[in-house]
């Protein structure tokens, strides 16, 4: 008999190729996303070394982080750095014979989005992707983690890493949720619980009831905000609606096989009584409409709160650091959230950018009118379709949002969607780190509903008194 | 990649938590196909003013700490994105060591991979030797991979630990694609067995 042993534990010891002897190992990787901005010195890399793709089928490949968002896309250079990128992803996934996503293709969007929505992303793999949300694929019940472009030529050149087992930290959230209280309000109030190096060295495997009711989406926005709480990876164990999700989808396994697949799938849930080095439980009950008023997503409160006083925090750095904040966003302590005015309303990203996440903003707007400037980015072309086929895009255009085309968009302001200095954004993206959505912005971290009633209010808004 | 065996240098103090890959190398600088030349954007944020000029204030435009290689920093350096622009930056900018008390996981594994060594250390240690770092220019430091051994200015050792993996690597300059490569028959090995467990993986 083996011992009981966790989600995470099955998926490692399944891809052990070698067990090393510094105490690393050789992990196998199965599934392999790559974008414009972390890939070009990677294929740079395997060429000067004149190294092949050890499994080119593999390797999915899409533009997202530079792409601009307007319909003139296609002709439209918003510059010509962010071109070259693009140009090069093009040109190395040509050479090396790579499945390509062309930026006019409808399947385009943002690679965590794209990958799911194409049966790419599966339960029970390894999969990798130079970019940190990869964590976003653990809704499926892979192993999900950001590489470093070094990482991503190993991984090209030898479908393997070397790496150390990680801990087991399990954050259980039990119980139903209260009105107005989403996925994201979750991943929040759990970063606001553990801080952003909570889950430093671990890998974050979410369970209870919570979860399991979340629709893929929503498991999908949990997972995506693994990595704001510190850990490489989150994981949920793939149940019928992982399958039901999977199934169909262009490069998911078929008929005989997908029953062969589900069979195993369902063999990697954790054991019962395996055991975890740290674990975490939440009330569900307790969890209201969270907002970030900070430049870290752990600085999060409840929209019903006041922006906290540096001075009530232990220790000078972290008294500082609130200060610098606090200063950053041009914010005063005791001052209520709700009472925080917002220049610019940004809904999209792969944290929100799934037809889940644009029925909750059409569902608050519908027949009312905002009053501040709102983009509305789906996170890929097949999203882009549903939601104009479900009437969705003339809901928003009649409020007054900006229906644009998929890409990451203002969530980091690679493209020319900005928000300009000092400007303050209600954003259902995942970091409010200093000039994320570009220089100078303050970002205040939202869910699309209470992004949606920011933009018809002008303010930060609890979602439950609208 | 760069070895990495023993340098000495002033060390620049920078003890704020929570220093993120975005205030390292912001986004806009992300837009090269290239790893060389990032050094003049690094911390570019904090560093420049907006009319392009640099900020007195911040410690490595202070005339003691411009060249400094090593920068004492405060907990969870490098959170935030796997850009390995970062560790670019950072190195093409001059520095080749960070202590931290704790570092964000896919920064610090990147950093080994470009000849910049991160050390971790406890906070009340960190926080005697931002005391020496601020006496400036009069306060070198030597920091030896090999041994494992930071000297003090006032001559003091400190040890710390370091995968020996990655000290191996970084010491002898390595790049583990090719020690990896040389494992090619294990790996078939286990391509084979995988593929009869889970054919669905090798359409
Ligand atoms: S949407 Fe934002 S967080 Fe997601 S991949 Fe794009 S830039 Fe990164």
């Amino acid at each position: 008999m083996t011992s009981p042993r966790t989600l995470y534990d099955k998926i490692w010891d399944s891809h052990v190729v070698e067990e090393q002897q510094s105490g690393n190992s050789l992990i196998y990787i199965d599934r392999h996303i790559i974008h414009e901005v972390t890939s070009p010195q990677a294929f740079e890399g395997l060429r000067t070394a004149g190294r092949s793709l050890r499994r080119v089928e593999t390797i999915l490949a899409v533009p997202d982080h530079n792409v601009p968002t307007t319909a003139d896309r296609e002709t439209r250079v918003d510059s010509i750095e962010s071109k070259t990128q693009l140009d090069a992803l093009e040109r190395n996934c040509k050479e090396f014979n790579v499945d390509y996503i062309p930026m006019m293709d409808a399947r385009q969007g943002i690679v965590h989005i794209v990958g799911p929505e194409q049966g790419f992303t599966l339960p029970g793999t390894t999969l990798v992707c130079g970019d940190s949300h990869t964590s976003t694929h653990g809704a499926f019940g892979a192993l999900a983690f950001g590489i470093g472009t070094s990482e991503v030529e190993h991984v090209m050149a030898t479908q393997t890493l070397i790496l150390k087992r990680s801990k087991n930290l399990r954050i259980d959230v039990s119980g139903p949720l209260g009105s107005g209280v989403t996925a994201k309000d979750v991943a929040l109030a759990v970063i606001g619980k553990i801080g952003t190096a909570g889950g430093t060295g671990s890998v974050i495997e979410f369970t209870g009831s919570t979860f399991t009711n979340l629709s893929m989406e929503g498991r999908m926005t949990v997972c995506n905000m693994a990595i704001e709480g510190g850990a490489r990876a989150g994981l949920i164990a793939p149940d019928d609606k992982t399958y039901d999700y999977i199934k169909g989808k262009p490069k998911a396994p078929k008929e005989a096989e997908f029953e062969v697949a589900v069979k195993y799938w369902n063999s990697l849930k954790s054991d019962p009584e395996a055991k975890y080095d740290n674990e975490v439980f939440i009330n569900a009950f307790d969890i209201v409409p969270q907002v970030t008023w900070g430049t870290s997503p752990e600085d999060v409160l409840p929209i019903t709160g006041i922006i906290p006083d540096p001075m009530n925090f232990k220790g000078l750095d972290k008294k500082a650091s609130i200060k610098r904040a606090l200063d950053y966003m041009g914010l005063k302590p005791g001052t209520k959230l709700t009472d925080i005015k917002v220049d610019k309303v940004f809904i999209g990203s792969c944290t929100n950018g799934r037809i889940e996440d644009m029925r909750a903003v059409a569902a608050v707007v519908k027949g009312r009118r905002i009053v501040v400037q709102a983009l509305i980015v789906p996170g890929s072309g097949l999203v882009k379709l549903q939601a104009e086929h479900e009437g969705l895009d003339q809901i928003f255009i009649d409020a007054g949002f900006e229906w644009r085309e998929p890409g990451c968009s203002m969530c980091l302001a690679m493209n020319a969607d900005k928000i300009l200095p000092q400007e303050r954004c209600a954003s259902t993206s995942n970091r409010n780190f200093e000039g994320r959505q570009g220089p100078k912005s303050r970002t205040h971290l939202v869910s699309p509903a209470m992004a949606a009633a920011a933009a018809l209010r002008g303010y930060l808004t609890d979602i439950r008194e609208l | 990649m760069d070895k990495f065996t023993k340098i000495s240098s002033v060390a620049a103090p920078l003890p704020i938590t929570n220093i993120d890959t975005d205030m390292i190398i912001p986004q806009n600088f992300l837009r090269t196909i290239e790893r060389t030349g990032l050094g003049k954007h690094a911390f570019s944020n904090i560093r420049y003013n907006d009319d392009g000029s640099e900020q007195k204030n911040f410690i490595l435009n202070q005339p003691a700490y411009r060249r400094a290689q090593i920068l004492i920093a405060g907990e969870n350096f490098g959170c935030g994105s796997s850009r390995e622009h970062a560790p670019w930056a950072l190195t093409d900018f001059g520095l080749r060591c960070i202590i931290a008390p704790s570092f964000a996981d896919i920064f610090y594994g990147n950093s080994f991979k470009n000849g910049l060594l991160p050390i971790k250390l406890p906070q009340d240690i960190i926080d005697s030797l931002i005391k020496d770092a601020e006496r400036g220019a009069n306060a070198v430091f030597t920091v030896d991979l090999e041994n494992l051994e930071i000297t003090r200015p006032d001559g003091e050792v400190i040890g710390f630990e370091i995968d020996p993996f990655r000290q191996h690597c970084l010491v002898n300059g390595l790049d583990d694609i090719g020690l990896t490569m040389e494992r090619g028959e294990k790996i078939s090995a286990f391509e084979k067995e995988q593929k009869i467990q889970q054919p669905w993986l090798y359409k």
